[in-house]
């Protein structure tokens, strides 16, 4: 696994470990949040019509983890976010798993909702990983949408 | 000069490979080396979509200018979440 911490407290990570989101929102948590906004991003078991079994996620790791240090702190510019993870797994995930988690802790509800859906907007838009899926049609590379992030 | 290139999901598999060295003249773009490298691995280019480009770890635009010993990377269109 490689993680990076960027703020104390903050938490990015791009590995093969299970996610838990409930762990993450406890990590996050101080006695001055008020709001803990998280959302999981979970392998279901279809898309366009097909029948998918599993995912395989593959990750450029360190800039991966550089370009969520990015999202963080472009999060914290514009809402006053005390805490944040975004952990991204990697390899063979089943349907049912979580792939993908942001968790943010802010004093009030409205900071800690915006500031995670702008990062998992974000996320999906700039951050170098991948899915391959397995269906009742073969296996197949998903290409995001091809605009560039520069 | 001699740059690395990494190559990610279905580049890496077009061209299996993960990392090549790569031998480009010197000034060369981001754009010049992904025209050398589709000369090695026609499949590149034939694919519907082109890559995205990162050099050291941060999203270049294909004007960007390669120095000796960096790291570019051919990404296509992420799709994590």
């Amino acid at each position: 696994m490689s993680a990076a911490e960027g703020r104390p407290g903050d938490i990015v990570r791009v590995g093969p470990e299970p996610i838990d989101a409930g762990v993450l929102a406890a990590a996050l948590r101080t006695d001055a949040s008020g709001a803990i906004a998280s959302f999981a991003g979970v392998v279901r078991d279809h898309h366009q019509g097909r029948r998918v079994s599993h995912l395989i996620y593959e990750a450029y790791p360190p800039m991966a983890e550089s370009e969520l240090r990015r999202i963080v702190d472009e999060a914290r510019g514009r809402w006053p976010v005390q805490r944040m993870a975004i952990v991204h797994r990697t390899g063979r995930l089943a349907v049912g798993e979580t792939s993908v988690a942001v968790v943010v802790a802010c004093a009030h509800r409205r900071a800690a909702l915006e500031a995670c859906s702008f990062a998992i907007e974000e996320l999906k838009r700039s951050v170098p990983i991948w899915k391959k899926e397995f269906s009742d049609t073969g296996e197949e590379w998903i290409l995001g949408d091809p605009s560039s992030p520069c | 000069m001699r740059v690395t290139v990494k190559l990610f999901a279905s580049y890496r598999e077009l061209a299996g490979a993960a990392e090549t060295s790569l031998e480009i003249p010197d000034g060369s773009t981001v754009q010049e080396a992904w025209g050398e490298l589709c000369r090695i691995w026609p499949a590149l280019a034939a694919q519907p979509y082109r890559p995205l480009t990162a050099c050291n770890l941060r999203h270049v635009p294909a004007g960007h200018r390669l120095r000796e010993g960096d790291e570019l990377a051919l990404l296509p269109p992420v799709s994590g979440g």
